[in-house]
């Protein structure tokens, strides 16, 4: 719990200053409720890569996994016609093949899990846009029950004070709280999220998980499966990144096989990464992954609104997260001098 | 005739060091005399490490001085140490071994000609060094085809080529073979003939014995006693360091073997593919398997757990043939193994001593793949009672708890499923007094309460004072099987050493024959 507060903090800071700096189009229903979708989409992907993470893999291949899902699926229903109970399965399944793939390669071939996926990388891309001949894939009109999927909003969610504060209407209890939507991918988020911490922290297979990332060998003399474990974090990985592909897709409607997707496998990894997994492996926190996720969309947010050009916006979340660690480290060992001289203290 | 020295070459004087949450060393004192072999012995964790440590300057003390020829010095890097002539030999070697041997000992301090490395001088002058330390090969030859014998040796020369005054050893033979630690010897007391002081770290008290000149013991951070040459002995070095005598120190009661639960048959392990290996291990029993460095007696074991599985062979277990193909199917059919490498192996050393503990039981105790908390959390508290695990609580990192409590983990995490087999490699290396006893009292328990125990020691001590009989590997081979009056020291070495069998000795045992007879066996 402890290891999640900086990165909590950091989120508490950037929409700060951002809600400083541009308060009506921040705290509008109708941002807060897109900053939602954007975070739970990229959430969605980034408890992916936590897992390949924790058995001290990395997944290269999750933005063309994005790519693959999401020009697949109006590829199919589209171009080909198919019916939805056909091309839906088609496309979810594909990526968990694939997952299977990278993780036989990784576990029985002992190929380093980076070259497996930057190969992954571009293939599945390139194998797109060969399929596709490099057109645009879209839905259209239709389709309205998947895309209830992604642009859906079952319920809202209230919110208290944040019209007081974008406002200044302090006391005008008419105006207390601030009916946010709630998109779908935030409940598929939720979903997965409360999924993905129960497998990780209750049950047998996330401890092996756990201890296979810190010392697989030593996994391997308990008795634990490590390969079967290693396979499953790949599958998961490619599954979730397929599962996003096909909600990112149904969000904006047509992908371009070019750049959907593009990077995505980097926003998923720096939101890990944010979120406490440590590349050496064995670390990791659900929670912190999904708020490192909500981190990156802030920012990106909050760039656009307080007017800096978008051609920096990887120039600033690269130094925003580099920021974050150094003083996360910094923090860390100050923390580490202080419990030292305590006990000195006490003796 | 030269005057005698008036100071010490190096004296310490009230070194005291606090790491967070203990206090290393408190108020020692050490004396190193010229040409002097002088043993620092004391349990894991007595301050040995970190004394060294502060003389090599890798760490600073917190108070205290230290004299080099008389005179006060500030060690406060590691180049600083080498300029006085201090150098640390580790136990784990540094050696690049992607170079050679003389760009090894050269390393740092490459003779330059028109700005490239001179070769020819590293030749010239790395042959001197290597003559020096006995060392009989080029300087042209890469460092990883050496045994680690020799590499230790190159080590040696290294420390030689910078003029060291003062070498210390941390645990230098505890991975060198008997032949090998006999060369160290040869070297060691070469240097100090020419006048090198040497610091010899090491818990094996009968190297101790013939090395030094003088022992100086720590127990708890503290100075606990000197002995001088002729007061050297196993006895007085064991109650210096435990503060209290080991009079029993294998204590063991009679066993009765009762029924074979582990029966090997023409089992090759991928290692020695060519070579056969049959015995059999009946309940009650403790068995050693002795031999050389290299004999394939960890492969062995590995074999029978299913780390790196047969390729020919079979195994019984309980009477029941059994496919042993993965750590998971011989934990299946009862079997543990306490690997040799604790760190590498045996424990994961960033997780907490609970979860190491509970990590090959939670298998059996899950309820739909869900772990049972509460399981865990009691067999935890029972284990770090029964095996008087110290640690400040169930939730410490394993990484920081002492060698001998580390151990201790690794074989609480193998009870909590009560195997019916128990390997252990090497059970005890690196480990100190105090905790080894308790480990040998364990193995002693459990093979009272019917498990059969097979384990692998290069401590001939530990293999005539543990096993009812003892079986002897060379170069992948069972040379023989020791029980009862023919296990004898000389016995061992002879099968080990692949001398052939001697009279008294009989073909590797296939059958159940006579077991040792069971009388409890005095402390050597």
């Amino acid at each position: 719990m402890k290891k999640i507060l900086g990165i909590v903090g950091l989120l508490v800071v950037v929409s700060i200053l951002t809600a400083i700096k541009s308060p009506e189009s921040f705290l509008s229903a109708y941002n807060l409720e897109n900053l939602l979708r954007r975070s739970a989409l990229f959430g969605i992907i980034s408890i992916g890569a936590a897992f390949v993470i924790i058995t001290s893999g990395i997944d290269l291949s999750i933005g063309s996994g994005v790519c693959l899902v999401g020009c697949l699926l109006p590829w199919l229903l589209k171009v080909h016609g198919w019916p939805v109970a056909a091309a839906l399965p088609l496309v979810l399944i594909i990526p968990l093949l694939i997952g299977l793939v990278h993780g036989l390669l990784v576990a029985k071939l002992r190929i380093q899990p980076f070259v497996v996926t930057l190969c992954g990388l571009l293939l599945y891309r390139g194998a797109m846009r060969g399929l596709t001949g490099d057109q645009a894939q879209g839905f259209g009109t239709g389709f309205e029950t998947l895309k209830y999927l992604a642009l859906g909003k079952p319920f809202s969610i209230p919110l208290p004070l944040v019209n007081w504060i974008r406002d200044g209407s302090w006391g005008d209890w008419s105006q207390f709280v601030l009916w946010v939507a709630c998109p779908m991918p935030a409940v598929i988020l939720l979903l997965v999220g409360v999924a993905a911490a129960v497998f990780l922290n209750l049950t047998v297979y996330g401890r092996y998980l756990l201890a296979l990332g810190r010392n697989e060998e030593a996994a391997r003399y308990s008795g634990i499966n490590t390969n079967r474990m290693v396979i499953l974090a790949y599958v998961l990985c490619a599954g979730l990144a397929g599962l996003g592909g096909m909600l990112f897709v149904l969000d904006v409607n047509s992908a371009q096989p070019v750049d959907f997707g593009n990077f995505y496998e980097l926003y998923a990894i720096a939101a890990a990464v944010l979120g406490g997994c440590s590349l050496r492996g064995g670390e990791g926190s659900i929670l912190g992954v999904i708020v490192g996720a909500t981190v990156m969309q802030v920012l990106r947010n909050s760039i656009t609104l307080v007017g800096i050009p978008t051609q920096l916006e990887f120039a600033i979340i690269g130094a925003v997260i580099l920021a974050g660690v150094i003083v996360d480290e910094l923090v860390k060992r100050l923390a580490a001098r202080r419990r030292a001289a305590r006990e000195a203290r006490d003796r | 005739m030269s005057p005698l020295p008036v100071n010490p070459l190096l004296e310490v004087r009230g070194i005291t060091k606090r790491y967070p949450g203990v206090l290393a060393l408190e108020d020692v004192d050490l004396n190193v005399h010229r040409g002097e072999v002088l043993a620092v012995i004391g349990e894991n964790g007595a301050g040995k490490s970190t004394l060294m440590k502060i003389l090599a300057g890798v760490q600073r003390p917190d108070r205290g001085q230290i004299l080099w020829n008389g005179r006060p010095v500030v060690i406060d890097s590691v180049p600083a140490a080498l300029r006085l002539g201090i150098a640390l030999i580790h136990q784990e070697l540094n050696l690049a071994d992607n170079l050679d041997v003389g760009g090894n000992i050269f390393l740092g301090r490459e003779p330059l000609r028109f700005g490239l490395i001179d070769r020819r001088r590293i030749d010239r002058d790395a042959a001197r060094f290597l003559q020096m330390v006995g060392l009989d090969v080029s300087p042209r030859q890469l460092v990883s085809q050496l045994s680690i014998g020799r590499q230790q040796l190159v080590e040696i020369a290294k420390a030689l080529s910078v003029d060291a005054r003062l070498l210390i050893m941390d645990e230098p033979t505890s991975s060198l073979s008997q032949r090998e630690a006999e060369t160290l010897f040869r070297v060691v007391r070469s240097l100090r003939d020419r006048g090198v002081s040497v610091i010899y770290i090491s818990h094996r008290l009968s190297e101790v014995q013939r090395i030094a000149d003088r022992v100086c013991v720590l127990r708890d951070g503290r100075n606990a006693g000197e002995l001088g040459r002729a007061d050297i002995t196993h006895d007085r070095m064991v109650r210096l360091m435990v503060g209290r005598d080991v009079s029993q120190f294998y204590q063991r009661l009679p066993h009765e073997p009762k029924q074979p639960v582990l029966e090997v048959d023409r089992l090759r392990t991928p290692a020695y593919p060519q070579h056969e290996v049959s015995f059999r291990l009946r309940a009650s029993e403790v068995v050693g398997v002795a031999g050389l460095i290299g004999a394939g007696r960890t492969e062995l074991l590995q074999t029978l757990f299913g780390v790196t599985p047969a390729v020919g062979g079979s195994v019984r277990v309980q009477g029941r043939a059994t496919r042993i193909r993965s750590p998971a199917d011989a934990i299946r059919a009862g079997l543990a193994l306490v690997p040799e490498d604790r760190k590498q192996q045996g424990l994961i050393l960033d997780m907490a001593v609970s979860e190491n503990l509970s990590l090959v039981r939670l298998a059996h105790d899950q309820r739909f793949g869900f772990r049972n908390r509460r399981a865990e959390r009691e067999l935890s508290v029972r284990m770090i009672r029964e095996l008087r695990i110290k640690t400040p609580s169930p939730r410490q990192i394993v990484r920081y708890l002492s060698g001998g409590n580390q151990q201790k983990v690794v074989l609480g995490k193998w009870l909590a499923i009560r195997p019916r087999v128990l390997l252990l490699d090497e059970p005890t290396r690196g480990i100190d007094v105090g905790a080894k006893e308790e480990i040998y009292r364990l193995m002693e328990q459990l093979a009272q309460q019917g498990v059969a125990v097979l384990f692998v020691s290069s401590e001939m001590e530990e293999i005539l004072g543990m096993a009812d009989r003892v079986l002897v590997m060379h170069e992948g081979r069972m040379t023989g099987e020791l029980s009862g009056n023919e296990l004898t020291e000389e016995a061992v070495m002879q099968l080990a050493t692949g001398a052939g069998p001697a009279s008294a000795v009989r073909p590797p045992d296939t059958a159940d024959r006579a077991n040792r007879s069971n009388s409890p066996k005095e402390a050597p």
